[in-house]
């Protein structure tokens, strides 16, 4: 089978943009990603292309160019750039087209994703008791793993500290000013034990990717990065997971982070052991800390040593979100993951500037976690 | 003036809930392969059957994991009162049922406890502008009884 490869990425920066329209803003990441490949629109036969907000996010041909280019539209919740990468890469595997293309565009308006239940298959009482909300469930499975696995609230805040430290070394990030652990830990309580700094918010911006069959990539860089597995996975039974009234008793089942990360692993033939730099979803801080054990990058219980270590950190062991994450970039849901892919070819290429981590980092490694319960995994390669 | 109060919704709870019928969560019970549900749910998500039978749940477990709300969840969907009061939520494991979600009358997450035991009660979690008061179900420690 073909191996697909990212020759170009672009990303629009992440915010408030008043007055821009998120078709408008994917386009311009389009432009630099077809910019950073070498090719033109016409060039590109085939991509997929993810939103929340925008219902038609095909519509961006208007703005590109009407090329007759099948672009279809896909949504997977926190997971749809995942999908759209894997699609993507799928075409080109399986000799469908030579030139694709990911797009994710997104404009949330301000504050907490606010819903009607029965959008999820979830009865009016859940939603009209003030039970429906995403933050609850970080906030009780961090506040379970922390009496279980001994974490401890300052490593909630060193967690944050890092991201917005990462995201202030970040021209394109949204939150960028330096908070201390002090001041995290100092700022109000949302849903116990987490704090307004240690949560992400919904926000603006579009990121694209430009994939080619790995045999013809020296046509175009001298530096591709190889898609080496995608995986996709959602819940089991018994695994706790967001938005449920109810879930069995019983020994608890594995998230489906683990499935789709032990299945990337497998697929790729690349263990935890051999990833450089990683990208977690950080939807807050703890869902950081929950993450690295279920990725396999560390034990459940050792994420308390490996952050007061600095072991995440850029320059660390194995850092973690170098580009400041969600903490440090918030959410627009379509854009999110190939906004952690774009970084990761970053630092695979040796380009990210300020926040370049040091040595020659081979294996890079990004994950996405969102309702009902849905993870994806992409790891990529020099 | 007596208050009227109604359930969040039928189905969910005993109600009114009294000597012959005290206060039960309403789930269900599958008919295949025993899967207990709640809300009661007529097809089971581990066998695929379509029949089940209702099964009151246990009034008392033990509470599982916790968190709080402290601030005004967006409305819709939530039509709790205007006057914002932080309240608690958490997942109450039932013994060999399920674990449920549920809100916690004891706001302070410092009083709060993983592994406490936990009882099945009823609070006004609103009132509506003629007077109703709108009830839903929650679970209060239990301590207090059983020591
Ligand atoms: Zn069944």
């Amino acid at each position: 089978m073909t191996e697909a490869v990212i020759i170009g990425v672009g990303l629009h920066p992440f915010g408030r943009f008043t007055g821009k329209t998120a078709l408008d803003m994917g386009a311009d990441a389009v432009r630099l990603a077809l910019a950073d490949a070498g090719v033109n629109w016409p060039q590109i036969q085939g991509g997929y292309i993810g939103s929340y907000e925008v219902a038609n996010p095909d519509a961006i041909v208007a703005r590109l160019g009407l090329t007759g280019v099948p672009l279809r539209g896909v949504f997977n919740g926190c997971a749809t750039a995942g999908t759209s990468v894997a699609l993507a890469a799928r075409a080109i595997e399986t000799g469908e087209h030579d030139l694709t293309i990911a797009i994710g565009l997104d404009k949330h308006p301000r504050g907490a994703f606010a819903a009607d239940p029965s959008v999820a298959g979830i009865p009016s009482w859940y939603g009209q008791t003030g039970l429906f909300l995403t933050t609850h469930f970080f906030g009780m499975k961090i506040n379970r793993y922390m009496h279980d696995h001994g974490i401890s609230h300052e490593t909630l805040a060193r967690v944050a500290a890092k991201n917005f430290g990462n995201a202030a070394r970040n021209e394109k990030a949204w939150r960028r000013t330096p908070l201390s652990v002090e001041e995290i830990l100092a700022s109000p309580v949302l849903n116990y034990p987490l704090r307004q700094y240690m949560y992400c918010g919904p926000d603006e911006g579009a990121a694209a990717l430009v994939l080619c069959r790995a045999d013809q990539a020296h046509k175009y860089t001298g530096k591709p990065v190889r898609i080496r597995s995608t995986a996709l996975r959602s819940r089991r039974l018994g695994a706790f997971e967001v938005q449920s009234p109810s879930f069995p008793v019983g020994e608890v089942v594995a998230s489906p982070t683990v499935d789709a990360s032990r299945e990337a692993y497998e697929r790729a033939g690349i263990g935890p052991e051999d990833v450089d730099v990683a990208q977690l979803q950080d939807t807050d801080a703890g869902s950081e800390v929950i993450h690295m054990a279920e990725n396999g990058l560390c034990k459940d219980g050792e994420q308390e040593r490996l952050i007061a270590e600095g072991a995440t950190e850029i320059g660390g062991r194995l850092p973690v979100n170098t580009d400041g994450g969600l903490l440090g970039n918030g959410e627009p849901i379509g854009a999110s993951g190939l906004r952690q892919i774009h970084e990761i070819v970053l630092q695979l290429r040796g380009t990210a500037g300020d926040r370049q981590i040091p040595g020659t980092p081979r294996v890079g490694y990004t994950h996405l976690y969102g309702a009902p319960g849905v993870s994806a995994v992409t790891i990529l390669s020099t | 003036m007596t208050t009227t109060q109604i359930p969040v919704a039928e189905g969910l709870f005993t109600w009114p809930p009294d000597e012959s019928t005290p206060l039960r969560l309403i789930g269900s019970e599958c008919t295949g392969c025993g899967l207990v549900s709640f809300p009661a749910a007529s097809d089971c998500v581990r066998c695929a059957s379509t029949e089940s039978k209702e099964r009151l749940l246990a009034e008392r477990g033990t509470l599982w994991t916790y968190t709080t709300q402290d601030f005004r969840p967006p409305s819709p969907p939530y039509d709790g009162p205007e006057a914002f009061e932080p309240y608690a939520v958490g997942y109450i494991e039932l013994p060999g049922e399920l674990l449920v979600e549920a809100r916690l009358t004891e706001p302070d997450p410092d009083k709060l406890r993983i592994g406490q035991e936990m009882r099945l009660t009823l609070v006004p979690y609103t009132v509506r502008d003629d007077g109703t008061e709108v009830v839903t179900f929650a679970f209060a420690p239990a301590e207090e009884e059983a020591s």
